[in-house]
């Protein structure tokens, strides 16, 4: 095993990371437009409401003698229609946008992009990531490294409970569940450095499951898989059975080769199972080592 | 012999555990000690433990979710405090396998044993009062609801002692709860106590649905019902349709733990996904089981301090209604990112939204209530403004949550977290809280400090937005929840600013029970001689406060929405009560130790159960079995209550009625 490639150039971390407020992809992006513009839709109605309910509870409070009493005013046909009709078409507007968005931002759907995706298959493991690339016949743990501006298609497994995968800057997050395959499109605009994660809570470890995504220039890519293809370690059973144990804040690693089926056997529940990774009390001690910082990352070309 | 229960399972090694324990046992004891010293044990037993009475039940479950209330507030500050601490190189006080079984049990223990609890003793303690009529369905029955309750409670927190508590989250997803990763007692702690407060919730269920559709005064149609006794048959209804199903679900889950079944594992063609569905068809509903008699509540708040009949009364119901139908409708929203495919995603996006219509006409007709009344500023109608302002932010955030692509970028995270946090705290909290100040004078015949009472809600009321506001925001930023540990140094100061707001809640906390002992003791300056404290308009303010054990001499006979006010004002008008009525016996039921020996019974079997302890599993089972059958073969049902006690009480009531006359306001 040895650290992620030598032959790609720095790629500079982003600064600051405001997460899905700082959209890196057409996906994210366009997740984020809806985000604002429902959220404007629905301040439209709010803050009116918000004032009036305020207004009208001190204008008619009980000491205010310019304010007309009019105990017996429960009902009025027109009031009534109005209450109702605010809140439907409001909806029947936010419907529309779930409707349409919930089609054009589907997960299995592939992007639109002249380029050919790039297949990855990604695995939960207690509580690390395994990414494999079945074209380039590489595999990494923690660290994603995709070509930008090309489409990615994710076909995703857990080897263990559920876990999602989420990478906020380039949006939509799926779950990995075991036995079960769930895909996933996603496609990283520019070059850069983003976090990745799990979020959805899968036991001791699960705070310590997070991985850099590197989207590198598409030429870079090829020789970065080019350049580890066949070196350091191969992951076949052996190396396998060692991976699966659980462990968190695991750093970045990179296997040359990969036994051919590993995903589908994962999948099938062929592969070996997960050791318990809680055991039963007195209590497991799981002593997560403090996480590097990101900067001290090794990064692809680092 | 004790099954899996060694020495092993005190948590001698690890310190937080281990002190609590101590100290909350101290605490036990001295309450205990008291009790015996004083000789209240008779008084308790006879006056509270055993009491069929509705308003004593009320209370008592009223009592239980306080006390839960301050141990799931506990965790809550605890995780504020880790998540503050743990940031960057530091790990903060809190392992992982603690502070799993932190956010598990308040998650649990808020939901369960806090806001229902909660909910429920409001609805006993009131909902009679409001039908006019003198009991629930089945009083008995009613005890041993609140004592099952109870027994689950006690099993959550003994995990504290005795072994451990879930490390899943509060809906023990599996497989992570199956046995393979979960091998530990900490689960069965889990599903044993929900499993025994899940019968006492569903018997709850049975009695108010029947007791609302069968038990009425005369003239109390349907559509003459206080919108809280609606929201309370909505509610219900509810529970008789959902909770069923989560014991079903906790129950297959048990299958696979303690049999080696195979509905949610990994192997042997077990399928998780079966469960996230079951799950949440209980979960959704759940919310809703919550929010609609917190809406009932405030309903009736929003009447009597307007001085106004409820606007839109029919729509009201309406939207209810609604509400109880669409919310089973709903459920898939939980989990948009399992990847189900883009219609399905879809309709159940906007079938989510669609509930935001009846809920919008709620919060319009709350307004229109307040047009052209005469607010007073009360505390509870603090609550209700407070609501409005927070609940229309929770609306809005839901909505989002409900359009699958937003749910894609934030579902799981801190936004969803606030999310929650800001419908259970701006609904739900502060509904128990306006009602709690509301009815406390019926319960005791005094009302509750008012100037404590605007601190405790603007505390909470501050709290709330410092506490979860910045968590608005760390969603955005890709924090996810149940993280014992932040990777992202940036996000300290607004981990600073909701630990903030957790410490103004802790203050609400802390003076709640203050503005409790303090009222009691200053009670002669705010004794509710009258039994209307607050001019209200529904059936529970023409009974005396605390209201005698049968609640009214006469039925009430009731003619249009507002009985009680349009009783009031002819009274006003014609400066006298009505005619005084023929007096006649009233049998009430027996008190009965049946419930509290039944729990007892309960929570052995489910100790042993969750300790493999099968002969005590046996025994318990037989217990609780045998008082059942010697409860069916009682002889004597029910005690007289001669007419002359009544006529007496009723009387005393009428007296003082009549003399308050002249002092109360005119109708205009």
């Amino acid at each position: 095993m040895r650290r992620l490639g030598a032959a790609l150039l720095i790629v500079p971390a982003s600064g600051c990371n405001r997460g899905i407020l700082d959209p890196a992809g057409p996906v994210a992006a366009a997740e984020k437009t809806i985000l604002i513009n429902s959220t404007a839709i629905m301040l439209a109605i709010i803050i009116p409401t918000m004032i009036a309910t305020i207004a009208v509870a001190w204008w008619f409070r009980a000491g205010n003698k310019k304010a007309k009493y009019r105990p017996d005013w429960e009902y009025s046909g027109a009031v009534e229609l109005v209450v109702w009709s605010i809140p439907a078409l409001t909806v029947i507007l936010l419907g529309g946008i779930a409707w349409i968005g919930a089609h054009d931002l589907d997960p299995y759907k592939p992007l639109a992009s002249k380029a050919k995706p790039v297949n990855v298959q990604v695995v939960s493991l207690d509580w690390k990531w395994l990414f494999i690339y079945p074209d380039q016949g590489i595999a990494t743990v923690n660290q994603l490294v995709v070509p930008a501006g090309v489409p990615v298609h994710y076909s995703l497994t857990s080897a263990t409970v559920w876990n999602a995968f989420f990478i906020p800057q380039l949006g939509s997050m799926i779950y990995t569940m075991p036995r079960m395959t769930t895909q996933l499109n996603l496609l990283a605009d520019k070059p850069g450095v983003f976090d990745g994660l799990s979020s959805q809570y899968s036991g001791a470890g699960f705070s310590g499951m997070r991985f850099k995504v590197h989207a590198v220039p598409p030429q870079q890519f090829a020789t970065w898989a080019q350049g580890a293809r066949g070196q350091g370690k191969a992951l076949d059973q052996n190396a396998y059975d060692q991976l699966v144990k659980p462990s968190s804040y695991v750093k970045p690693m990179i296997y040359g080769a990969v036994a051919p089926g590993l995903f589908e056997a994962i999948v099938a529940g062929e592969a070996p199972a997960p050791t318990a990774p809680q055991t039963t009390p007195p209590r497991m001690h799981v002593s997560p080592a403090p996480p590097a910082s990101a900067d001290s990352q090794p990064a692809p070309g680092a | 012999m004790l099954g899996r229960l060694t020495w092993n399972a005190i948590p001698f090694d690890q310190p937080i555990p281990l002190i609590t324990s101590l100290v909350i046992l101290l605490i036990i004891g001295a309450v205990l000690g008291w009790i015996t010293v004083k000789h209240h044990w008779s008084y308790l037993w006879n006056e509270w433990i055993t009491s069929t009475d509705h308003k004593r039940i009320g209370v008592m479950y009223v009592a239980l979710a306080l006390v839960m209330l301050v141990r799931g507030f506990s965790d809550a500050i605890m995780m504020r405090a880790q998540q503050m601490l743990a940031v960057g190189q530091s790990q903060g006080y809190l392992p992982p396998e603690h502070y799993d079984q932190i956010f598990t049990a308040h998650g649990t223990i808020m939901i369960f044993f806090m806001a229902m609890p909660f909910i429920i003793g409001l609805m006993n303690f009131v909902v009679p009062l409001q039908l006019g009529v003198r009991d629930v369905a089945f009083p008995t029955m009613n005890n041993v609801s609140f004592w099952l309750t109870a027994s689950g409670a006690l099993l959550v927190n003994l995990s504290l002692f005795i072994g451990e508590f879930a490390r899943t989250g509060w809906l023990a997803y599996p497989p992570l709860s199956e046995s393979h990763f979960s091998p530990g007692v900490g689960v069965d702690y889990y599903l044993v106590a929900l499993q025994i407060s899940g019968v006492g919730t569903v018997l709850t269920a049975v009695n108010f649905v029947t007791t609302i559709l069968k038990t009425r005064a005369p003239g109390m149609s349907y559509m003459r019902m206080p919108v809280f006794t609606w929201t309370t048959l909505a509610a219900n209804l509810l529970i008789l349709a959902a909770f069923p199903v989560l014991t079903a679900t906790l129950g297959l889950l048990m299958l696979d733990r303690y049999l080696g079944f195979h509905f949610f594992t990994n192997d042997g063609g077990g399928n998780s996904m079966l469960y996230m569905n079951l799950i949440w068809v209980w979960g959704h509903p759940e919310v809703y089981i919550l929010a609609l008699p917190a809406f009932g509540i405030y309903s009736e708040v929003a009447s009597t301090f307007s001085g106004k009949p409820l606007f839109g009364y029919r729509s009201m119901v309406f939207a209810t209604l609604a509400i109880c139908i669409i919310s089973f409708c709903v459920w898939l929203h939980h989990f948009f990112t399992m990847g189900a495919g883009a219609d399905v995603n879809a309709v159940f996006g906007i079938a989510s939204m669609i509930i935001a219509v009846p809920t919008g006409v709620k919060i319009f007709n709350w307004l229109f209530t307040m047009y052209g009344g005469r607010v007073r500023f009360t505390v509870p109608m603090y609550y209700l403004i407070g609501f409005m302002l927070t609940f229309t932010i929770g609306g809005l955030t839901g909505v989002l949550l409900a359009i699958p692509p937003v749910d894609f970028l934030v579902h799981n995270s801190l936004f969803l977290v606030a999310h929650f946090h800001n419908v259970i705290i701006g609904a739900v909290v502060f509904g128990v809280m306006a009602g709690y100040t509301y009815w406390f004078p019926k319960a005791f015949g005094f009302t509750l400090d008012e100037r404590l009472g605007k601190i405790i809600f603007w505390c909470w009321f501050i709290g709330f937005y410092l506490a979860f506001m910045p968590l608005y925001v760390l969603g955005f930023y890709g924090a996810t929840r149940r993280m014992q540990h932040i990777p992202d140094p940036t996000w300290q100061p607004l981990l600073d600013v909701a630990m903030v707001g957790a410490v103004l809640i802790l203050a609400a906390i802390v003076l709640t029970v203050w503005q409790l002992v303090y009222s009691i003791y200053t009670r002669e300056r705010r004794l509710d001689l009258t039994g209307d404290p607050w001019d209200g308009r529904t059936l529970e303010w023409l009974t005396l406060s605390p209201p005698p054990h049968f609640n009214f001499a006469v039925l009430p006979d009731v003619h249009g929405e507002e009985p009680y006010w349009t009783r009031k004002q002819t009274a006003l008008r014609e400066e006298k009560l009505i005619e005084e009525p023929h007096y006649e016996p009233i049998e009430m039921p027996l008190n009965t130790p049946t419930g509290v020996i039944v729990a007892f019974f309960a929570s052995l079997t489910g100790f042993a159960v969750i300790w493999y302890i099968w002969w005590l599993a046996i025994l318990g089972l037989i217990g609780a079995f045998a008082v059942l059958v010697w409860y069916s073969w009682r002889d004597e049902h029910e005690h007289i209550i001669p007419a002359e006690e009544v006529a007496r009480l009723e009387r005393e009531r009428r007296r003082i009625r009549s003399e308050q006359i002249p002092t109360w306001p005119r109708p205009v």
